[in-house]
């Protein structure tokens, strides 16, 4: 008969943690390079519309953010729940955008100035109205390099 | 140590984001000057593709109720022409580097929304006609330099995009539907 009760002088041996600090710092330095800052709350609900040709935004640094949708259901109560736009991080109308254009294009440096890009996340059921007016402000700040930001799909299926 | 990496690799978890932002690139025209006088030249009626999207969020193409389905196609065949026929656009020979001296199409794409158009639906219009422009030149792409367009450098990109050059343009707004 074999015998199956071990008779000691075996110990397991903790496994080394020496090398520990090595890989959390890798992991760290992976999510430091590939991550960017969260820049703004945003405030409305946007559920960007579907495209096929989208490009991917290369400079951050050298967009603007402009969110239209509708607020969120903290802030309904203040404000209802017709589209709004923000900037930055507050609620705004169609007057300030060219204020708003004037003090992120101060933010860049002169020779970035003219390759400023106006990134417009807009809801997909927002209405044109609104969108066309923030159009028209824009070209009124002459911001006219503009995104409408999207999320890429391989193929739209159109109803109906 | 790996504590103190912990704690950094948390903290960046938490304050940054993953997400990369892709969307369509438009340039808006300039505000016209009013001190200068307006370019009294039209363009021809032949040239222009009229695109319009109603208040209900229905297609008119040159005044025709159409199919979203349909729109690539229409305004593929629209800047191509291929039978010159003499109710779609002219072409006017241009000289082109790597092309030579060419023909090419004078198409204009208007495009028209209502106040009332949902934005869904006007982006994705201005996505069917941008895939129609980005497949003719990415076709000639690979005819003319056996890569795709995406592919060619700044100068062979700027010659495909003298060839196809199809300005979309937006109208300026009318007031319509309030």
């Amino acid at each position: 008969m074999a015998r199956f009760v071990k008779t000691g002088g075996k110990t397991v041996k903790a496994i080394s943690t020496a090398s520990l600090p090595d890989i959390v710092f890798i992991v760290l330095f992976f999510f430091m390079a590939i991550t960017t800052m969260r820049e703004t709350d945003v405030m409305v609900t946007v559920r960007l519309p579907e495209t096929t040709e989208g490009k991917v935004l290369e400079k951050k640094s050298l967009a603007s953010f402009i969110f239209i949708g509708e607020p969120l259901d903290n802030f309904r109560a203040l404000y209802g729940a017709e589209p709004k736009i923000q900037l930055n991080d507050t609620y705004k109308e169609i007057a300030d955008i060219q204020d708003f254009i004037a003090q992120e294009r101060e933010q860049l440096n002169e020779a970035d100035k003219t390759k400023m890009l106006v990134v417009l996340k807009i809801d997909k059921d927002a209405r044109m109205g609104i969108v066309t007016d923030v159009k028209q402000a824009l070209r009124r700040a002459s911001a006219l390099k503009i995104m409408y930001a999207s999320t890429n799909v391989d193929r739209i299926v159109y109803g109906k | 140590m790996a504590d103190i990496a912990f704690l950094l690799l948390i903290f960046f978890l938490a304050v940054t984001t993953l997400d990369t932002d892709t969307g369509l690139m438009r340039q808006l025209p300039a505000i016209p000057d009013p001190n200068v006088p307006q370019d009294v030249n039209k363009i021809n009626d032949r040239n222009i593709l009229e695109v319009k999207v109603n208040k209900d969020n229905m297609l008119l193409v040159e005044g025709q109720l159409t199919d979203f389905n349909r729109l690539r196609e229409i305004a593929h065949n629209f800047i191509l022409n291929p039978n010159d026929s003499p109710n779609m656009p002219e072409k006017r020979v241009i000289n082109i580097p790597y092309f030579g001296n060419v023909a090419v199409t004078k198409a204009v794409i208007s495009l028209q929304n209502d106040i009332g158009t949902k934005y869904g639906v006007y982006i994705a219009v201005q996505n069917e006609l941008i895939a129609a422009r980005a497949k003719l030149r990415d076709d000639l792409s690979r005819q003319e330099f056996g890569m795709p367009y995406e592919k060619l450098d700044e100068d062979r990109r700027g010659a495909v995009d003298d060839f196809f050059e199809v300005p979309i343009s937006e109208a300026e707004p009318k007031r319509i539907g309030e």
